[in-house]
């Protein structure tokens, strides 16, 4: 699968806004950004990219247990990420780590999950509402459906304010889209009339698997059968995603009810470091994604407007900095104590915990010299 | 004092009231727990007290139910489903197992998820395959979750108001066989911990330790046993998981025998975690092996079998005779 006669296109491949009939209700929101957010979308997408060849790089020099990239869907992950509002809830999958910089996650956190320090563990109200990735595949649609459910049952939507009324988004992959969770939560959210987005990212590969073996369908029809409207973009274009977002989510807090949108982009690298793509995709394919490239035609778009060498070269130095600084920071890191795995099992005290705890410190300490 | 003389599913059906009275976070999910009162009843009336934003009637699909409760306990609600039957629990055991019970842990503490999970469950009501089940241990076998049963319809007025108050995920099973039985709830009294294992007879000679359903089966044979000559002492369990072992350690300090009894296969369950922890904490004491009294290790089986597959007061005394005989 590849772009369709139904996919809606901003920015061209050239750089250059798409005018049209198709493209009019979702102009606007592009026409209300100012020089300076246009800037931010490139660089962030920039940044993360060397963030992530730099993390797969960590991986491969074995200080990483795996990576996750994201490279080649940073506009998809940019734009409907700017165009989530404060007060809104993100729930993603496994892969958006620019929407967690975005909204305040320091990268070393996801890091520190996949050098085998943590689970993720980051607070989401401390983190602008951005929740903890999910492993298992569609799980986190059920769990954004309920939050919305909630949102809903607190009168915190709806009210006519788009600056207090909540939404919800939620990320998932197109392999996700087979799991039973995920086609749940759909029906859950179309019973309720939740105020939130299904975002779904098609990056075509559900690890060797393609999506046509999947869906025999296009995948933004499938909603359709659980009367959620949806739409499909170009997701390599960050103004399409950025705006198309944004009039999902407006239309969900607004009392419309819930949402679905399919970005189709593409898993430029492995599904993780622990895969080899080599084995089952043809190269064509990859040629057709690299001329979509969202970075490439973000700065032809930003030149095209007088955007000069100057700042692609800071941006640049921002991304390396970055990279630097992590790289830095991954070396540095410890391991943490034993405690950890007991501390927070249940959240009140619990005697299996603490008689399993006691035991491993005296074991422990029956070592000359006392725990390790 | 104010004492009713209440059925558990009536008993259930109150405590559910009351926690819906004193929390505006309380909320019930479930299929067709709002007008209809679930298929038990143990929510009529509730639907029509207190509307369909607190007593949901959800789309029939148990991973949604369990999945969604576990996104509006992220939006500080207080979920308690309804699974309708113990076989049909295994739809949600993803969302139970991978989500619910990992979360708190997986955010290090900043979220609980209070988290109700109701499953009628056991056998004794002559029903279809997947109706009669006791999956309890596959839920006690996953850290991150509490599993309680009641016994009694005093005790289910308030273990349920309990696990409500929990911020850990609970599984309370409620039996069915007990759900028509009447007994004294003491609607007044100040409640107990969820956690507390209750000698529910006291003897001298074997003890007998079960939940749920077997705790009735159990007082029977000791009836008998007494009868016949056999000081048994009898432990309601009420938690599965955790275990209060300190009220069972003293009883079989005392007695020096122990039988465990329990609807669901004998293969790593409930009974044999007991087993294995009386046997290294209470060695000394012991006059004879700890035994199990068990479902078999089958499926379970249609109806018309199952009396004979379902522990009974005979099978139970069966193992209090051979204690007595080492």
């Amino acid at each position: 699968m590849s772009y369709t006669a139904a996919t809606v296109q901003l920015l061209s491949t050239e750089g250059t806004l798409v005018t049209s009939d198709a493209t009019a209700e979702y102009l606007p929101y592009i026409e209300k950004l100012t020089d300076d957010q246009l800037r931010d979308f490139h660089r962030q997408m920039v940044v993360i990219r060397k963030f992530d060849i730099d993390a797969a790089n960590l991986q491969r020099q074995g200080q990483l247990a795996m990576w996750i990239p994201s490279l080649g869907q940073e506009a998809a992950q940019v734009g409907s990420g700017y165009a989530a509002k404060p007060q809104d809830h993100i729930f993603p999958s496994y892969r958006e780590h620019v929407i967690a910089r975005i909204r305040g996650v320091d990268l070393m956190r996801i890091i520190e999950m996949l050098r085998g320090l943590s689970h993720g563990g980051w607070d989401p109200k401390e983190h602008n509402n951005f929740h903890l990735y999910t492993l298992v595949l569609g799980s986190q649609t059920l769990h954004a459906t309920g939050y919305a459910m909630g949102v809903l049952f607190d009168g915190a939507t709806g009210t006519g304010n788009p600056d207090t009324d909540e939404a919800v988004i939620v990320y998932f992959g197109d392999g996700a889209t087979s799991q039973g969770d995920a086609n749940e939560a759909l029906v859950f959210a179309a019973s309720y009339q939740t105020p939130q987005v299904f975002f779904l990212q098609n990056n075509h590969w559900a690890i060797s698997v393609p999506v046509t073996r999947q869906s025999r369908t296009p995948l933004y029809l499938r909603p359709g059968g659980f009367g959620i409207p949806g739409v499909q973009i170009d997701g390599n274009d960050v103004l399409a995603s950025y705006a198309v977002t944004s009039a999902n989510l407006d239309a969900a807090r607004s009392g419309g009810g819930p949402r679905f949108i399919e970005a189709l982009t593409y898993r430029m690298g492995a599904h993780t470091t622990s895969d080899d793509p080599t084995k089952y995709r043809d190269i064509e394919e990859l040629e057709f994604w690299t001329k979509a490239d969202p970075i490439t035609r973000m700065e032809k778009f930003l030149r095209a407007r007088g955007e000069g060498d100057a700042f692609f070269a800071e941006i640049e130095v921002e991304a390396n900095d970055l990279a630097a600084d992590i790289r830095h920071r991954t070396l540095a890191l410890g391991v943490p104590d034993a405690e950890k795995m007991f501390n927070h099992v249940y959240s009140e005290p619990h005697p299996l915990m603490d008689a399993e705890q006691a035991w491993l410190e005296n074991y422990e300490q029956s070592f000359e010299g006392g725990a390790a | 004092m104010s004492v009713e003389n209440l059925s558990m599913a009536k008993a259930l059906n109150q405590g559910l009231r009351q926690a819906m009275l004193d929390d505006p976070k309380v909320l019930l999910m479930g299929e067709d727990i709002g007008p209809l009162g679930g298929v038990f009843r143990v929510t009529e009336g509730l639907h029509a007290e207190f509307g369909s934003t607190r007593v949901l009637d959800t789309p029939l699909a148990e991973s949604g139910i369990v999945g969604t409760a576990i996104g509006l306990a992220m939006r500080g609600y207080r979920p308690v489903c309804e699974i309708q039957f113990d076989g049909f629990i295994f739809p949600a055991f993803d969302q139970i197992t991978t989500q619910l019970a990992k979360l708190t842990s997986r955010h290090e503490g900043s979220l609980t998820m209070p988290v109700v999970i109701r499953v009628p469950f056991g056998g004794h009501i002559g029903a279809v395959e997947h109706h009669q089940e006791s999956p309890e241990a596959y839920f006690a076998h996953t850290p991150g979750l509490r599993v309680v049963s009641p016994s009694n319809a005093h005790d289910g007025y308030w273990m349920i108001q309990e696990a409500i108050k929990s911020n850990d995920p609970v599984i309370f099973f409620e039996p069915k066989s007990r759900y028509w039985p009447k007994g004294d709830v003491d609607t007044s009294a100040s409640g107990f911990p969820l956690h507390a294992t209750r000698v529910v007879r006291e003897g001298t000679e074997v003890t007998l330790v079960g939940y749920g359903p077997m705790v009735a089966m159990l007082l029977q044979a000791a009836e008998i046993a007494a009868a016949e000559g056999t000081s048994v002492e009898v432990i309601d369990l009420r938690s599965i998981s955790p275990i209060d072992y300190e009220p069972i350690i003293a009883s079989v300090q005392k007695t020096g025998r122990l039988v465990v009894a329990q609807e669901a296969p004998g293969f790593v369950s409930v009974g044999s975690e007991i087993a294995a922890t009386v046997t290294e904490r209470c060695f000394y004491s012991l006059e004879a092996p700890v035994l199990r009294v068990a479902g078999f290790d089958t499926p379970f089986p249609p109806a018309k079998l199952e009396t004979v597959y379902l522990p009974d007061a005979d099978r139970i005394l069966e193992a209090v005779d051979r204690a007595m005989a080492y």
